[in-house]
């Protein structure tokens, strides 16, 4: 137990956006979001001297995660319909992609799309959402993801077909069987 | 083990969904609060060797007072004890002179004075002939000291007596001379080959200690 603070002042920074990103689409507020990953990097510290594992990410996310849902059991958010609002989740995006494409035509498409796949992703229910935004926004794997979640991972891969099934859905994108039909 | 559609559902969610870096007042919390907890983290290490120090200081501070006091208590007990001694050798020897009582055994043969004790005493008293350095035995008699009977040698030097109280030593053997000064009185001290000598006298501390020296000197040459 020497510096722990210190020690994990250099390893768990570096995934902050990831974080901060898998907080925000669990809790949909800003300033909820981060005082989740406030709440939940304090607690990473705390038991830091618990965690040996050699990549740190699925563990802090893990806690961000469970963070993530202890508070929406309390605030009971998770089995409302979430309502999205357009102006500001897209306003996080509004600088990335504003100086790609001056067609309005195609910006008003692409503004459209981005709504439409961000509204489909808060639609799911958290339980599909984290598992869609651990693999498609993070990238994790599905052993990475079953660690965080703390699921088995085939358990993992049903609920990502499930959530998959449930986007297609949402974006009129039906299988190609069912289009075939 | 993607399918088609899942990989195209894929591109389209990674092109259009957001992904919400984190803001950079959450960075600087973050780091405040880390930055906070290892200040913290160290000030806590600082306190609890302070504090371990603090213990360690104590526990060494409170060894050093029983060690002292066991040591006081010693020495004082055993001072205490010397001065009990101290006062009934010099009241010996006054007694011895009060009643005319210096001797049972009058007699400046050492072969003469030294059976004498014999089955009076559990022990026998070291009783040497120091005629020739001035100090000539006179005799002896039996006296009670340290609560156990003794043997009193009565030694002359000029017109002073000289008694010379023996007994087995109790506790550590101590060779150096020690001197006492009580009613105008000399008394020296000392331990040797188990046995206790005190010495006392009217004559001057110097002379006096004089004759302890040649006594236990002599003592040492003869064994």
């Amino acid at each position: 137990m020497i510096k722990q603070a210190q020690q994990f002042e250099k390893i768990a920074p570096p995934h902050l956006s990831a974080a901060y990103n898998l907080a925000r689409w669990l809790v949909r507020d800003e300033h909820i979001a981060q005082d989740m990953v406030q709440e939940a990097y304090e607690r990473a510290l705390k038991y830091f001297s618990g965690f040996q594992g050699e990549d740190i990410r699925p563990w802090l996310l893990g806690i961000v995660r469970n963070t993530c849902f202890t508070w929406l059991q309390n605030n009971r958010r998770g089995n409302e319909p979430l309502e999205f609002d357009e102006d500001r989740d897209s306003a996080a995006h509004e600088a990335a992609w504003a100086g790609t494409d001056y067609n309005p035509e195609t910006m008003l498409q692409a503004k459209q799309e981005k709504s439409q796949v961000n509204l489909a992703i808060a639609s799911l229910a958290p339980v599909f959402r984290e598992i869609l935004v651990l693999r498609e926004l993070e990238g994790l794997s599905y052993e990475e993801i079953a660690a965080v979640a703390g699921i088995p991972a085939g358990t993992v891969m049903s609920r990502l077909a499930r959530a998959r099934k449930m986007m297609r859905s949402a974006l009129n994108m039906p299988l190609m069987k069912e289009g075939n039909k | 083990m993607n399918t088609y559609e899942d990989d195209e559902l894929s591109v389209l969610i990674k092109a259009n969904a957001s992904y919400y870096e984190a803001p950079q007042n959450l960075r600087a919390r973050v780091h405040a609060f880390l930055a906070k907890t290892a200040k913290a983290e160290t000030m806590h290490w600082t306190k609890r060797w302070l504090e371990w120090q603090q213990w360690a200081g104590m526990g060494i501070a409170f060894a050093c007072g029983v060690v002292l006091s066991l040591g006081v208590t010693m020495f004082y007990g055993e001072h205490g004890q010397q001065e009990r001694i101290a006062s009934q050798v010099i009241n010996g020897h006054l007694r011895s002179l009060m009643v005319a009582h210096l001797s049972d055994v009058q007699s400046s043969d050492l072969r003469t004075v030294k059976p004498w004790f014999a089955g009076k005493l559990d022990y026998s008293p070291p009783v040497e002939d120091l005629s020739t350095e001035g100090y000539p035995l006179i005799g002896g008699r039996l006296d009670y000291m340290d609560e156990r009977p003794v043997a009193a040698l009565v030694y002359r030097h000029q017109l002073h007596a000289i008694n010379v109280f023996v007994w087995p030593a109790r506790g550590r053997p101590s060779r150096a001379i020690r001197s006492v000064t009580k009613k105008g009185l000399n008394a020296e001290y000392w331990r040797g080959d188990g046995m206790q000598y005190w010495a006392v006298s009217d004559l001057s501390a110097s002379d006096l200690k004089k004759f302890a020296e040649l006594l236990r000197v002599h003592k040492q040459v003869q064994l």
